[in-house]
């Protein structure tokens, strides 16, 4: 880990302010991914502004009948929010099916959404990566890729996106809202804000740098049946090798995301009129367009049979 | 004393304290966190220096060049350790790459320097400034394509790579019941929860390493083989270890490194290996490849078996003895085993958890699932009619105790297997298909040499010092428990020192040979303190009875303690072995029953019952004995269902080196487990009548779940680990 | 000599090479004038928490952990370094009631706060019920993971008194139980490797029934 200063703020406003400052320096609430990535060298802050304190902890509800949930909420705290339980189970549910009790007990709403991939070849710093070292290379095509992208991938970087609760926050049409350098407030919502691979799979977000989520809103309940499986091969404590996220109502229409097939939680708008025909048409409409792998192709079948299963469970 | 005639009776079999579930005496300390590890021993040596391990970046090449001076000016760098810098090293005789690499690398994160500084910040920082260029060389790292050149290894500890009794090409070919198939298990790692970690301290030309090593002695050797220096000026010690399974029977590079960093730093140094580098830095379990098989008659009666295994390792490396188990567990008059060795240039492989019988019985134990199958027989019956009393090899060499078929039939019973569908696919619960099971359990017991010295002062107070070692296997307990059966004591007046190679040299922990051995060598110093005790007490030491803390003989009764009235009494002696383990053949055996549930939709595998049956001579605690079984039950739990280094046959490294990427089961993945010992005691093992069962506990259970899995779905998996990827398209239809 | 697959490579990093994927060096070459900065003492902090009821001053290089703060700095080894990743769980702690990875967190960030650790539990002679219940229970072998255990086992039983929701909890809106299900599902991020997990939940279990 390189060395760094540190400095902790109370404000948003001095958090971008202390950016300003120091450019390149990293935000850290939670640290339970940079510092992971700190200690290997994939992240090299200068400079840490400790934005943990910000008073920005609370759930409140907005005015059109949604829920504003600050950056700086605990995925526990979230996850056993009564409103969440109540009207966003989905959300509830993905966030406890993340991480360990202890990690949930750290990590916060902003950092959760802006946590690293998992692929083992960005975490190996003697490996080709573009997205840790733009142009070295993918090394995971080719290589070890069972836990890999089969969607929105690219020639140079087949990485996927972590996250549960960003599976469900995109179920559920989330936005999340920022504050920049210049003091300026943004509503982005989540469906445009990571980046697709492309060539330059490094940047991950539309973030610019120094600009800072505030609050994540969900905009008022759809009601419905949520359910979140997480799939993967051990019970508890791993990363998913699929999720799927659904919302699904009592005419059987709905909507789905997914996990642990793309760079971000995968969500396609249009797939989710094919519900009400079942999991085969929703899941081709989902993965229209996948690129698979001889060790990841498993995940299309997964989806299909998941959702499948995920659709009968709500039928009750 | 040498125990050269099966055991009569003697004081063990009072079963006082010995045999009895008691709390570990080291248990408040271990719970309470004021055990003290090897690289938490701050108050050993006064200022103490961090060192940091730079690991090299390739698998297969050398080093062209180094440039250390970036990390040399970095903050608070006292030195830094290379091959270029260490002076002559030599090799340890049980590593079999070089623990300081360069300019030549053997494998992927194999040491090539150490950065020693004032704090662990700044030597991880420094680490990182080490700049080396490689040259690439080419290596082989694909098991699979290397079969053919394969070779056939040098025997090991006296076992020849290949066996023949019979004709076994002629009983298979004519066998009207076969099964010929190929299975498939991946590198383990030993995933201990303590790294390798050691804190080097030089006085002069004399070194002291706290550690955290299974094998004191071997060690001890290795480091002084290592250093170039008399393994006289080389202490060891390492009073608790942090989990090992095999990972730390030898000396790794923290230890080489510490002791190098120390000597450059000129003052203390300390290293951890960092969690990534025990993936690729230490050594693992190999994976195998087999080809089993068994051809029966139409009765079930098996007449050919058959057991091939190819395995790699770096050159010198040995290989993972997969089919040793078959030439014992079942009959048959035609019999064959081989094992082939490639080249690879991966990690070194080595010994973890049941060597050779945890892979060996993960590919059996399904092939004899299969042959039930055939023949439509239940694998209960089926293993039940191939028994054997005698080495098959050797039919006038019985076994010492060999009651598998009971195990088997307990097993059976407790665990309802009468409820099992032979038919698989049949059981539904709501979404889940659920099956059942079952799985022999075989693993040799091996005796070693070892040796205790024993204390007894004026207070009555027993301390034993042997340089064996509690690897979490409870020998601290077993241990105070023998003393205690001897000298006629409460538990609460033996005090047991270990792990530290002043002490008697013991059989140290590896093989499952511990308990047996070690509590044997603590028999024969007790043995020896009894007379002592008796003739400094005036008594006839024939018929000293040593009970409730006094010495009774002829009418007469004294206090122990008074014996050290004048001066601690110390008596110190070697338990050695003659020839009865050729004699008979000595081996623990078990049953395990498994019952899982699959997804019927998803294909996620989760184990809901696990009962194991056990017979290994007599149990000396059966709370620690049991959390033995019940942990390596955990650990085959992971073999079956997750456990596997991730091969990169480019780059030829293990890609998951995390415990993130290379899962082990949690809490959530290992239900309730049952165990159950078999009342037995076996006078030809030592006169503790004991056997090893701590890597019993994992042999077969892998295969259990993989039968179970079949069961419940219909889907035979013959590589390892069982995911659900090579479920899915066999599963049921989706509706 | 190498091959157009092979790879130029640096302590830093395997750069794949050919034409399709250009690569910047950043290794130093061996030999070359490398101006070697003087070196500057890392930047420290002043941080002050309570652990185990004790009120601790420190100054601190930014880097460290809290878990190399307690176990480096405060001596108190109890909280042990698996993996140094938060993928094991060895270094629970309970930071201001809640438990943690003490190795992914900074021990500056923790200002003001109250720590407690596996030596604030108990100790040999006055052991904390869960402490004594996994001795009873033989709820670890090598004993490294233990400390962290049982911080997590304490901490697991009051987030079910909290109402926390887990995965397996069946109804989000009910009030979660002591199940062993629920147990095994919040204890998952304490690896243990020895396999003691069976015996691990039977001492929770037993000391939750006693509490009940």
């Amino acid at each position: 880990m390189k060395s760094f200063t540190y400095e902790r703020v109370a404000t948003p406003a001095a958090a971008t302010a202390a950016f300003a400052r120091a450019p390149g320096a990293r935000f850290i609430a939670g640290g339970t991914n940079l510092l992971d990535l700190m200690k290997l060298e994939i992240e090299t802050p200068a400079h840490l502004i400790d934005v943990s304190r910000l008073s920005l902890d609370k759930i409140e509800k907005t005015g059109d009948g949604g829920l504003r949930i600050g950056a700086m909420v605990r995925n526990t705290d979230l996850a056993s929010d009564a409103r969440v339980r109540k009207d966003y189970g989905l959300l509830s549910r993905a966030l406890v099916a993340g991480a360990s009790g202890q990690l949930r007990n750290k990590a916060t709403t902003a950092g959760n959404l802006l946590q690293r991939t998992r692929c083992p070849y960005f975490y190996d710093t003697n490996q080709p990566c573009n997205k840790r070292r733009p142009g070295s290379g993918c090394a995971a095509i080719g290589g070890f890729n069972r836990i890999h992208a089969v969607v929105g991938a690219s020639e140079a970087c087949i990485a996927t996106h972590p996250s549960d609760m960003a599976v469900a926050m995109r179920a559920l049409d989330a936005v999340v809202e920022t504050v920049d350098a210049a003091g300026k407030a943004r509503a982005i919502p989540l469906a445009t804000f990571y980046r697709a691979p492309g060539t330059t799979p490094h940047l991950e977000t539309v973030l610019a740098p120094g600009e800072l989520i505030t609050a994540v809103t969900l905009p008022k309940p759809v009601g419905g049946t949520h359910i979140y499986h997480k799939v993967r091969d051990r019970a508890s404590y791993a990363f998913a090798l699929i999720s799927v996220g659904a919302i699904v109502q009592k005419d059987g229409s709905g909507r789905v995301a997914l996990g642990g097939v793309g760079y971000q939680p995968w969500r396609v708008e249009a797939a989710e009129a094919e519900l009400p025909r079942g999991a085969k048409a929703a899941a081709d409409g989902l993965l229209a367009g996948a690129k698979t792998t001889h060790e990841n192709a498993y995940k299309l079948p997964l989806v299909e049979r998941t959702l499948a299963g995920v659709l009968a469970e709500a039928r009750g | 004393m040498k125990f050269d005639t099966p055991a009569t009776t003697n004081p063990i079999d009072q079963l006082k304290v010995v045999g009895k579930p008691t709390n570990r005496i080291d248990g408040p300390l271990k719970t309470t966190g004021t055990a003290p590890y090897a690289y938490e021993r701050h108050d050993v040596a006064a200022n103490q220096a961090y060192g940091y391990v730079v690991g090299s970046a390739i698998a297969k090449g050398r080093i062209a060049s180094m440039n250390l001076k970036v990390a040399e000016a970095a903050p608070g760098v006292l030195a830094i350790v290379t091959a270029a810098n260490a002076g002559k090293l030599g090799k340890g005789d049980f590593n079999t790459a070089k623990l300081l690499g360069g300019p030549a690398v053997d494998h992927y994160h194999q040491a090539i320097a150490l950065v020693v500084a004032e704090s662990f910040e700044q030597a991880r920082a420094a680490a990182a400034l080490v700049r080396v260029e490689y040259e690439r060389g080419k290596g082989n790292f694909d098991l699979a394509k290397s079969l053919d050149g394969a070779i056939k290894p040098a025997p090991s500890f006296g076992t020849e790579a290949d066996s023949a009794v019979g004709n076994f090409a002629g009983a298979f070919a004519g066998a009207p019941v076969q099964v010929d198939a190929r299975y498939f298990t991946p590198d383990h790692a030993h995933a201990m929860m303590e790294p390798h970690a050691s804190i080097a301290a030089w006085e002069g030309d004399k070194l002291t390493l706290w550690t955290s090593n299974q094998m004191i002695a071997w060690s001890v050797g290795d480091m002084a083989k290592t250093l170039g220096i008399p393994k006289e000026n080389v202490r060891l010690d390492s009073p608790y270890v942090g989990g090992g399974f095999g990972g730390k029977l030898f000396i790794r590079a923290d230890a080489v490194l510490a002791a190098l960093g120390a000597k450059a730093a000129k003052r203390p140094v300390k290293v951890a290996l960092p969690r990534a580098f025990m993936f690729n830095n230490t050594p693992h379990r190999p994976a195998t490849i087999q080809r089993i098989r068994l051809g029966a008659t139409a009765e079930g009666k098996i007449t050919a078996i058959g057991h091939e295994s190819w395995s790699g390792d770096l050159p010198g490396g040995g290989p993972e003895t997969a089919v040793g188990q078959t030439r014992l567990l079942y009959a048959g008059e035609n019999r064959m085993t081989a094992m082939r060795l490639a080249v690879l240039d991966l990690p070194e492989g080595n010994a973890m958890r049941a060597p050779g019988e945890a892979p060996g019985l993960m590919a059996l134990e399904i092939a004899v699932d299969e042959l039930a199958e055939k023949l439509g027989m239940d694998p209960v019956a089926l293993r039940i009619l191939n028994d054997t009393q005698v080495d098959p090899e050797k039919p006038k060499r019985r076994f010492s105790q060999r009651q598998l078929n009971k195990c088997l039939q307990i097993g059976a019973d407790k665990f309802g297997w009468a409820k099992r569908s032979a038919k698989p696919a049949q059981v539904r619960d709501g979404r889940w298909l659920v099956g059942m099971g079952v799985a022999a359990a075989f693993r040799n017991n091996i005796n070693g040499p070892s040796a205790a010295r024993v204390r007894l002062d004026k207070s009555g107070v027993v301390t034993v010092e042997t340089d064996m070692t509690d690897i979490g296997t409870g020998t601290y307990t077993i241990i105070a428990q023998t003393a205690a059966e001897m000298m006629g004591l409460q538990l609460d007046k033996v005090v047991v020192k270990l792990g530290d190679s002043a002490f008697p040299v013991s059989a140290g922990s590896g093989g499952q040979w511990g308990a047996n051995s070690s509590t044997a060598g603590v028999f024969a110093a007790c043995v020896k303190l009894r007379e002592a005790v008796a003739q400094k007490l005036g008594m006839n030491p024939a018929d000293a009875a040593f009970a409730d803390g006094k010495v009774r003989s002829g009418g007469r009764s004294a206090a122990l303690g008074e014996a050290a009235a004048d001066g601690e009494i110390v008596a110190e002696d070697k338990m050695e072995y003659g020839d009865l383990e050729k004699a008979y053949q000595q081996s623990t055996f078990g049953a395990h029953y498994v019952e899982v549930a699959v997804d019927a939709m998803t294909g996620e595998i989760r184990i809901r019952r696990m009962l194991a049956v056990c017979a290994a001579g007599r149990i000396l605690n059966p709370k620690a004995a049991r959390s033995q079984v019940i942990g390596a039950m955990t650990m085959g739990a992971g073999a079956a269902l997750m456990e596997e280094l991730a091969v990169d046959k480019r780059f030829g490294f293990f890609v998951n080196h995390d415990l993130a990427g290379y899962e082990v089961p949690v809490h959530a993945d290992i239900p309730h487990q049952e165990v159950i010992f078999l009342d037995e005691t076996d006078p030809t093992t030592s006169p503790m009548k004991a056997k090893g069962v701590g890597e019993l506990g994992i042999c077969g259970v892998a295969a259990a779940v993989a039968n179970a899995v079949y069961n419940a779905t219909g889907v035979r998996v013959r590589n390892y680990p069982i995911t659900l990827d090579k479920l899915l398209g066999q599963l049921p239809d989706i509706a | 000599m190498q091959t157009p697959e092979e790879f130029e490579v640096s302590r830093r990093g395997v750069i794949v090479g050919g034409a399709a994927s250009v690569a910047t060096a950043t290794f130093v070459p061996a030999g070359s004038a490398v101006a070697a900065p003087a070196p500057v003492p890392p930047p420290t902090a002043k941080v002050t928490f309570e652990v185990n009821g004790t009120p601790h001053a420190l100054e601190l290089d930014t880097r460290t952990s809290l878990l190399d703060a307690l176990r480096e700095h405060l001596k108190l080894t109890g909280t042990k370094k698996g993996c140094d990743h938060g993928q094991c769980g060895a270094c629970t702690v309970i930071a201001d009631g809640r438990r943690i990875n003490s190795c992914l967190t900074l021990a500056v960030m923790h200002e003001g706060e109250s720590i407690t650790t596996i030596e604030g539990l108990g100790t040999p002679d006055k052991m904390h019920a869960m402490q004594d219940a996994f001795v009873v229970h033989d709820g670890y072998q090598c004993g490294y993971c233990t400390p962290g255990q049982i911080c997590s086992a304490v901490a697991v039983l009051d987030e079910i008194a909290a109402g926390v929701p887990s995965h397996v909890t069946a109804d989000l809106t009910a009030k979660p139980e002591v199940t062993h299900t629920e147990l095994r599902e919040r204890m998952s991020g304490n690896i243990c490797r020895c396999g003691a997990y069976s015996n691990i939940i039977d001492a929770i279990v037993d000391v939750a029934g006693a509490k009940a």
